[in-house]
């Protein structure tokens, strides 16, 4: 840890800091965006296509406008000035999009779209009169999955395009075709990975106010992205940004990927407050939220692996089909999944090979994990099938192939999202794997195993090992000021949902200070309090904004202690920062408070002069450019047991370990690799967003989609390993999907081991009972 | 103005107060704590009783507010979230959610802490498989349920399970 | 998801309830605990003009066991008949069937006969009724009919209740003494839907043979089915191993179940079969473990 304390006192940083965010959340004074006071704004509810794909013929609203207490219904014709696109996030100079517009204007193309808004005094009279809008659809043909979006002949997504592909990426390393042909063995699978959703338990909001008097718009968003919407807004609207602010409010309930998107309500809503003058909210229902907010997942991989006799991947080539929906909102997770497949193995020959696909279904994007399970249950999978047809154990082929702990940085021979060169900046893989296996008696495991097989039961165990980048730029900052009070406000751009920045940024700044950690507040996620800011997704927050905040009040601290030096009259090195004062180290009841810094400093005496050189404005700001991605890296050791009658398969055990570099409050990493692994069981077991062929939703309640309860989840049994990263002075690396990645893989893994007396190949995930035995043959 | 709804008088005890109102019938009873009351501690996630936000304990009993009518709570003493911490004080129960860490983004909790609130006044949890089975009834994206387990483990007096943090 | 309007009735006697009933017909839906209509009517999948509360109605909310059976009134909780004392010991297939309705939550305020005259093919409530053969008990402005359960589920949501008619109450028979029952399900998590259930309930002998036996599977059909041929080869053994593997084959020949996005007919057929000898099996144990 790279961290010198200004003064002796206990760091705050690496213990395990309780939240101070608990006590409004447990006492039911939180601040979601639906729980402020907003008594006065209208509501809003939104028309959605019905239909996957149609030529909107006409909109007719009128018996809608005339119910009363509706304020206005709105089409695309009332809102022609907003029809521009909204780009891609992430793109590619290869990419095709397609036009997204905010509303349809003449052609819908997934269930969900939006086609009208309707503004009213309640959400209740809103959805009465939307059910009172009639759309005339004239029915096109439906693109519902990725293989009929690449068949030959089959219909387009989009009427404008020649065909379905958005876009076609190769990545290469070394001679892939080559070693494919002289290897000594190859074996290959095709693996598909299904559909889901993020499911925050709360939706979408947003809420706008505008003020004609001022022209200022504020909009409250619970996105996880205050300032990239600020900018679309902005560009969009044709105001400067200063005129809007985007406020993510105080708590957001969850994100995972889907709130960092921009969409389309969020161009509308504050515009028609504009429009309106009247302050308008939308809050989505989960109805919505099942088919219109960005989803993930779905790919479908054929893969070759090519091998020697002891286990030593000579070659890997991969190519996939994903799902990108209606539209591109960014290549994100496609891209991840390309740069993520080799994991954390040397495999000299490498073909990665995509084709993303337009569909007609809800656009997808980043979720948890963000690309990387799917190519982790692709890598580990075929690892554990080497295994197997060498007869070996899947453990040690895994340690024949990892790259060693000396080789770092290590060059992957691949291209990064970013462009650059696949780079691993630390790590120790086989640590991570010694980790596991030492939590573990594998031998007696097997033992137990195979007695168990004789009474029936079938237990098996699966490992998963993969490597995660994150903290990606290209900067986040802080702002950290001494306040009139007397007090350190440390200001963030990065908006939570949970992570606990109010705790850790705090912890973090008190130790760079020298102050008491009660002294220190943390605010965030507002466009009016920092000016610039990429916001909290794929993990890159810590690694960003810790080393920012790091680094302001680094420079804050000097200043205190020249502006203590000056009024104190003796040199800064003398000057600690100690509690709440600046003192004098030798005698430390010489001493200026924080409180007399902030009254001379900051405030300031009217009309009285201070020396010249003064640190007037105690105040500094820092951002932070990371060179390039972080690797974290983790490991997840799976016991399971499959009901062989039923598929029913029952976590028993699992060991997760993890390395995020250095752990700034170990209660707050831990909760995320618990919270991701429930996740990754998600993913793994339960949850799959069915479409049928017409493009319709079918499951669109927790009735039908299956989240994870207590009762379906085990509580890991985590261990950590730190192997700083050099990329930032803290050593810091992104920890919020680590726990998800692994996993699937892990229980696919563990699943196809119970199941092996069968010959059961595990292909498909999510693995619900009927697909498990499907697999072992006994349905069809 | 909407058209003339007919409205219902309500009469009923939240958190140990009379409340009286006049109400659609329509709207359930977690919007009528929401908006009419301004307990905005209570929170809808699926308004179809399944992720368990939205628990309140009417009569003594954990219920969706979602899933009742305003009107239906008519004569009934409904508890919510903020009626947990007296005089400032955490209960017991909020006090081990904290220690736990049982919430990041905090939006499912109050419903977990009126269902366990309801739960643990017939008894403590016995075990691991018990406080899963308390918990089984709410839904959390974010926290995997690990410290949730524990705090009732320990609230209960048991045994906790694996490790912590190492 | 807010529900559309309606006018809302709470009649406090049961004759105002059914000429509500009456007086609207299909314009009218009664609501008692709300865990199945809500939702409904929150995604506007249901709107009724008309709300007949009947929670007020206090003749609705008596249950009362007797030594020829139990009557479970209207507005009877799910958890208050699963904790009731004298439930778990004389109705343990009713009570093993309602520890795995949905959650406590939606138990402490959905009703038994809420639950029978909402009919959805997958819940397990009316699969029990139809193994323990237990009596609807309808009124009207024109009377009372009682309607057996298995005559009772006509197809997925739909039931032989005239629009003027209330299910008042069920009955169910009380069982001979040595008596074992038991509900099976799969569901992917605790609390869902079943993709498949199976009610068991059987009579011994002294000497452990099974002098009558009723077994109902829910998710394989529109209306819970009522598994005679099994039940008729469970009869007379002592649910021997390999009369038990009879059954399962049994009870696959008599399903056709549906396919839909969770499961495959195949898959249905297959858990049918395994539930059904497994719910058998529960009870065999249960016999066993009475006789020491």
């Amino acid at each position: 840890m790279t961290l010198p304390a200004t003064s002796v006192r206990t760091p705050l940083v690496g213990t395990g800091v309780k939240r101070r965010e608990d006590r409004r959340l447990l006492t039911g004074k939180g601040e979601f965006l639906d729980d402020l006071a907003f008594a006065d704004f209208l509501e809003a509810a939104i028309v959605r296509s019905s239909v996957a794909h149609a030529r909107v013929r006409s909109v007719d609203v009128s018996a809608a406008v005339a119910l009363p207490g509706v304020a206005g219904v709105f089409t695309a014709a009332d809102l022609e000035e907003l029809l521009q696109d909204l780009p891609p996030k992430v793109t590619h100079p290869d990419l095709r999009p397609r036009v997204r517009f905010p509303i349809v204007l003449d052609e819908a193309c997934y269930v969900g779209e939006p086609i009208a808004v309707v503004v009213a005094e309640s959400r209740r009279v809103a959805e009465d009169a939307a059910d009172l809008v009639v759309v005339d659809y004239e029915p096109l043909g439906v693109v519902a999955s990725t293989a009929a979006a690449l068949a030959a002949g089959g219909p387009v997504a989009h009427l404008d395009a020649e065909d379905n592909v958005c876009v076609r990426i190769t990545q290469r390393a070394g001679e892939p075709d080559a070693a494919l042909a002289s290897a000594p063995h190859v074996l290959s699978e095709t693996f598909r990975i299904s559909r889901g959703g993020g499911h925050s338990m709360e939706g979408r909001a947003v809420a706008a106010r505008y003020e004609a008097a001022t022209g200022e718009l504020t909009v409250w968003d619970a996105t996880q992205a205050p300032h990239y919407a600020r900018q679309q807004l902005a560009v969009l609207y044709g105001l400067t940004e200063d005129r809007i602010r985007v406020i993510a409010p105080t708590d957001v309930g969850g994100g995972f990927g889907p709130k960092a998107q921009f969409y389309g309500e969020e161009v509308l809503i504050p515009y028609l407050a504009m429009r309106l003058e009247r302050p308008i909210k939308w809050i989505e229902d989960r109805w919505e939220n099942f088919v219109s907010a960005a989803m993930e997942r779905t790919q479908t991989h054929r893969v070759e692996v090519g091998f020697d006799e002891e286990g030593h991947l000579l070659v890997l080539k991969d190519v996939f089909e994903h799902d990108q929906g209606a539209y591109c909102l960014g290549l994100q997770v496609p891209t991840i999944t390309m740069s993520t497949l080799p994991g954390p193995y040397v495999i000299p020959n490498i073909h990665s090979e995509l084709v993303s696909c337009y569909t007609n279904m809800a656009p997808t994007s980043s979720l948890r994990g963000a690309g990387r399970p799917q190519a982790v249950t692709v890598m580990e999978r075929m690892v554990d099938r080497v295994a197997e047809h060498l007869g070996l154990a899947p453990e040690e082929v895994r340690r024949r192939n990892l790259i060693p702990a000396d080789a770092f940085p290590y060059r992957v021979g691949l291209l990064f999202r970013d462009g650059s060169p696949l780079t691993y900046d630390s790590g120790n893989y086989p640590g991570l794997l010694d980790g596991a296996l030492a939590r573990i008696d594998l031998a007696a495991f097997r033992a137990e195993q195979t007695e168990a097989r004789k009474a029936g039961r079938f237990l098996g165990v699966g490992i998963a090992m993969c490597v995660e980048g994150t903290g990606l730029g290209p900067y986040e900052g802080a702002r950290v000021r001494l306040t009139n009070f007397g007090r350190i406000l440390v200001t963030l751009a990065a908006a939570p949902q949970g992570q606990g920045y109010q705790t850790v940024y705090a912890q973090l700044a008190a130790d760079a200070l020298g102050v008491d950690f009660d002294l220190v507040d943390v605010r965030h996620g507002d466009t009016a309090n920092i000016p610039f800011g990429q916001g909290t997704f794929g993990s890159r927050v810590t690694a960003n904004a810790a080393p920012a905040v790091h680094d302001a009040c680094r420079q804050l601290a000097a200043d205190l202690r020249k502006a203590a030096a000056m009024l104190l009259g003796v040199d800064a090195e003398e000057i600690e920062i100690a509690g709440d004062a600046a003192v004098l180290r030798s005698d430390p009841e010489q001493r200026a408070t924080l409180l007399e810094l902030t009254r001379h400093y900051n405030v300031g005496r009217h009309g009285m002069a201070v020396k010249p050189g003064s640190p007037v404005g105690l105040e500094r700001t820092a951002y932070f450019t990371p060179e390039r991605a972080a690797y974290s890296s983790a490991i997840n050791v799976a016991v399971i047991e499959v009901d062989a009658e039923t598929g029913l398969v029952t976590l028993l055990r699992t060991i997760l370990g993890h390395d995020c570099g250095t752990v700034l409050n170990p209660l707050l990493v831990d909760g995320q690799v618990y919270g991701g692994f429930a996740h990754g069981v998600g993913n793994a077991l339960y949850e799959e967003m069915h479409y049928d062929e017409e493009g319709t939703p079918l499951t669109v309640s927790y009735l039908d989609y299956a989240l994870p309860g207590a009762l379906e989840l085990v509580t890991p049994e985590l261990f950590h390993q730190e192997t700083p990263s050099p990329l930032n002075p803290l050593g810091v690396k992104g920890t919020g999907e680590s726990g998800t990645i692994p996993t699937p893989a892990a229980i696919a893994n563990a699943v196809e081991d119970a199941l092996r007396p069968f010959g059961a190949r595990i292909t498909t995930l999510p693995l619900t009972p009927p697909r498990v035995l499907g697999a072992l043959g006994v349905t069809g | 103005m909407a058209e003339e709804q007919e409205l219902h008088a309500l009469n009923l005890v939240v958190n140990g107060e009379s409340q009286s109102a006049l109400v659609e019938a329509r709207v359930s009873l977690a919007d009528f704590l929401r908006h009419r009351l301004g307990l905005t501690g209570t929170h809808l996630g699926c308004e179809q009783g399944s992720c368990g936000a939205c628990t309140v304990i009417v009569d003594g009993q954990a219920v969706r507010s979602c899933l009742m009518l305003a009107v239906q709570a008519e004569g009934t003493d409904v508890e919510t979230v903020e009626s947990l911490a007296v005089d400032g004080q955490l209960s017991p129960l909020q006090q081990a959610f904290h220690e736990h860490h049982c919430l990041q983004c905090g939006f499912c909790t109050s419903g977990f802490l009126m269902s366990l609130t309801a739960r643990l006044r017939h008894g403590p949890v016995l075990d691991e498989h018990e406080a899963r089975e308390a918990l089984s009834g709410n839904l959390c994206r974010c926290t995997g349920y690990a410290g949730m387990v524990r705090a009732l483990l320990e609230l209960s007096g048991a045994a906790a399970p694996a490790a912590e943090h190492r | 998801m807010k529900p559309r309007q309606f006018e809302y009735h709470r009649p406090r006697r049961l004759d105002e309830a059914l000429g509500l009933l009456a007086e609207q017909g299909e314009e009218a839906k009664v609501i008692a605990g709300g865990q199945s209509l809500i939702p409904m009517l929150n995604f506007r999948l249901a709107a009724p003009a008309h709300l007949v509360d009947i929670n007020a109605v206090e003749e609705l909310g008596t249950l009362t066991f007797t030594p020829d059976g139990v009557r479970i009134g209207a507005t009877v909780r799910q958890h208050a008949l699963e904790q009731a004392p004298d439930a778990a010991l004389s109705y343990p297939l009713l009570t093993s069937a309602l520890g795995q309705v949905a959650h406590l939550q939606i138990r402490n305020r959905g009703t038994v006969c809420g639950s029978l005259a909402h009919a959805d093919s997958a819940a397990e409530l009316p699969a029990t009724m139809v193994a323990l053969d237990a009596t609807m008990v309808a009124r009207s402005v024109r009377g009372e009919r009682r309607i057996p359960a298995r005559e009772f589920f006509e197809f997925h949501l739909g039931t032989a209740l005239e629009a003027d008619e209330l299910l008042t109450a069920v009955e169910v028979p009380a069982s001979p003494p040595r008596s074992a029952g038991t509900f099976v399900e799969l569901a992917r998590r605790a609390g869902d839907f079943a993709l498949v259930g199976a009610a068991a309930q059987a009579s011994f002998s002294e000497g452990g043979r099974v002098l009558a036996a009723a077994l109902s599977c829910s998710g394989v059909a529109p209306t819970p089915l009522l598994l005679e041929e099994a039940a008729a080869i469970a009869t007379g053994s002592a649910l021997e191993d390999e009369v038990l593997m009879e059954v399962d084959q049994a009870v696959r020949r008599a399903v056709d179940p549906p396919a839909d996005v969770h499961a495959s007919a195949s898959y249905r057929r297959v858990v049918a079969g395994t539930l059904a000898r497994r719910a058998l099996g529960e009870l065999r144990a249960t016999r066993e473990a009475h006789d020491g």
